[in-house]
């Protein structure tokens, strides 16, 4: 217990540190977003009404850093994340709470689908080794080796066009609105299915090899030996003994591949413009949208973080080993 | 003591890997364990002790395969049957409950993720399932506490007990469900002098109430001659000579046992000097023709670079040695 509490200090340090850059980055970048607003309006805007862009976005000048980065803090504990100059004069939070559930479920699912199947072929691969499992392995290195974008556009090439089932973009079909109803539900699916599949194809192997290994190294301890010779059932060497300890590194990983699932496929969602967070960020960036920007990377920040602490305890509950006694 | 035989091993082949290059780690080895005996297996390291005791339980890790012979089990109750012919579902009943194994690591023997009082249970849910949850705990207890361990480490996990007793857990598993032969692979060998004593002395303690048969392989000869009632020396896959304890100590007619016996101290006694034996163990790829010991043999002659010398009584007594200096009189087995 006093060992989690450690941990969750450290990581609330952790996430000062990096909320605290999040806010000196931007300000560090030559050019500022009244500047690029200006720009964008043509001229067209009074001084008045740059001066109270300027406040709006935080950037007062009769302002000391200091004082910003408590109003920051304070917005940031309301919930505002400033405004998007894309989306004028939407808040960057409305943005992110409309695109994150898209990401969250696409690649949410799939990292876990992914994560799931590939370590179980991996089990079966490493405990079985020498049998036809043993012929998954070129393929599923040759998969890994694959950038999933790469795979993403291959995909909109070979199965997309007019006569497909498969859309090649966005995450529903033109005309519907967002809704829990039945035109919509089939067809945000439907539109899922492309991109999900490629980040399954592309991300599974990696699951398989590294269980697989994990799976012939535990093999090999003189426990799984004694479990033999104990007369227990193969069944239960393999998952009791070889599969519950050769486990540990991938749940870590998968803990690790949680905290990616919001900035970790960017690319898939550009290849296939799904609505959500990565492509956002991608739109950002090309519209220099900092307030938007700095939000995408609170939000990554924060849910790598998360996914650290997650496979901190997982760690603590799976392995005894690194629980610290009294 | 009787001399009833518990298990007969037979002309027993194990080699690593296939076809020419195949290495013939134990070599038609006869080996016969009696009921409530404590037979020793020593030799130098790849002399093919480990090789024998995972051979004779089936427990060879690939590439090894068991390539001829016969290993007879004589049960309490009923027929004997040969232990390499058994189905799966047969040799999982028949592992621990008539044959178990203390192994080598003693460290590593135990999984690190569960705790003792699993590992315990689990070889009792698996072949005792009709016992109740509270009665396989109970066992599990009265274990530890057969081997001094108290029974309050029951949830205790493997790193959170010293190395000593690790080993007498795995010894008093070994024991949980009964077995009639336990063979102990270099059991204390990673432990410190004092602690190897303590445990083997229990072990024997144990042995006399619980009239269980071992098997105690090790490469400690002094051990074996304290501990053991008969011993085998095996060198290059084979056994070269096999008699009561005290005949090795005080008379062993291999020149190969001789040499094990001068490379230690004894306590008691003139001193003298330590010889040890010459040369290297052989190579099991290219062994040396005819007796695979001649090449370092102080008293080899000419017969032996040429011919294998079987196992054999040399006199009417009931030893047996494999050198060509103690011709035949009337083959084993």
């Amino acid at each position: 217990m006093k060992y989690f509490l450690q941990r969750v200090a450290f990581y609330l340090f952790t996430a000062w540190a990096a909320i605290t850059l999040n806010f000196f980055i931007p300000r560090m970048v030559p050019g500022d977003p009244v500047q690029a607003l200006i720009t964008k309006f043509q001229g067209q805007l009074s001084s008045k009404a740059i001066e109270s862009l300027y406040v709006l976005f935080g950037l007062d000048k009769d302002k000391s850093v200091w004082q910003e980065y408590l109003d920051y803090w304070n917005q940031l504990f309301h919930g505002d994340l400033g405004l998007s100059f894309t989306f004028f004069p939407t808040p960057v939070s409305e943005i992110i709470s409309s695109s994150l559930p898209w990401t969250l479920t696409l690649v949410g699912i799939t990292t876990v689908i992914s994560f799931f199947l590939g370590t179980g072929l991996g089990v079966l691969a490493g405990w079985r080794r020498g049998s036809w499992a043993d012929g998954l392995l070129p393929v599923t290195t040759f998969l890994s080796s694959v950038p999933y974008f790469w795979l993403g556009i291959i995909a909109i090439y070979l199965l997309t066009g007019p006569d497909s089932f498969f859309p090649s973009s966005g995450g529903f079909g033109s005309g519907l609105v967002p809704a829990w109803d039945q035109y919509f539900i089939p067809s945000a699916i439907q539109h899922s299915l492309l991109p999900a599949l490629t980040i399954l194809i592309s991300s599974v192997s990696g699951w398989i090899l590294s269980m697989r290994n994990m799976m012939v190294t535990v093999s090999s301890e003189d426990y799984i030996t004694v479990a033999h010779a104990k007369g227990l059932s193969d069944r239960r060497v393999a998952l009791s003994y070889a599969a519950r300890n050769a486990l540990l590194p991938n749940v870590s990983g998968f803990a690790l591949s949680l905290g990616f699932i919001v900035g970790g496929t960017l690319l898939v969602e550009i290849v296939f413009s799904y609505p959500g967070v990565g492509f956002q960020l991608f739109q950002a960036l090309g519209a220099q949208d900092y307030p938007l920007m700095q939000g995408i990377f609170l939000i990554i920040t924060i849910s790598v973080l998360v996914a650290n602490l997650i496979a901190d305890v997982a760690y603590l509950l799976l392995d005894p080993r690194t629980r610290k006694e009294g | 003591m009787s001399s009833t035989p518990v298990l007969e091993i037979r002309n027993l082949n194990v080699e690593y890997g296939l076809g020419d290059q195949a290495v013939r780690a134990v070599r038609d080895v006869n080996l016969t364990l009696h009921r409530g005996e404590v037979l020793g297996l020593a030799g130098e390291s790849g002399s093919g002790k480990s090789t024998l005791a995972y051979g004779m339980t089936r427990l060879l890790a690939p590439p090894g395969v068991i390539t001829g012979g016969e290993v007879i089990y004589h049960p309490e109750k009923g027929e004997a049957y040969d232990v390499l012919g058994l189905s799966d579902r047969h040799l999982q009943a028949f592992r621990w409950a008539e044959t178990a194994i203390v192994f080598q690591g003693a460290m590593n023997s135990l999984n690190p993720v569960h705790k003792i009082s699993t590992q315990l249970t689990d070889v009792l849910r698996a072949h005792r399932p009709e016992m109740s949850e509270a009665a396989r705990n109970a066992r599990a207890r009265e274990m530890l506490k057969l081997v001094g361990i108290a029974a309050d480490r029951m949830e205790a996990y493997p790193h959170q007990l010293s190395g000593g007793m690790r080993q007498r857990v795995m010894i008093g598993m070994a024991l949980i469900l009964q077995p009639q032969v336990v063979i102990m692979d270099e059991p204390t060998t990673a432990l410190d002098v004092v602690m190897q004593r303590q445990i083997l002395g229990q072990l024997i303690e144990l042995r006399e109430r619980l009239g269980f048969s071992v098997i105690f392989i090790t490469h400690d000869l002094s051990l074996l001659v304290e501990f053991s009632n008969r011993i085998a020396i095996m060198y290059g896959g084979r056994i070269v000579e096999e008699a009561a304890a005290a005949a090795i100590y005080k008379d062993s007619l291999h020149p190969y046992s001789q040499g094990l016996l001068g490379s230690f101290p004894s306590l008691r006694g003139p001193r003298r000097e330590l010889t040890g034996i010459p040369g290297t163990p052989p190579d099991l790829k290219g062994m040396p023709s005819g007796c695979s010991f001649h090449p370092r043999c102080p008293k080899a002659f000419e017969p032996c670079s040429t011919n294998i010398p079987v196992l054999a009584r040399p006199d009417d007594s009931p030893r047996s040695v494999a050198c060509w200096l103690h011709p035949v009189k009337e083959p084993v087995g």
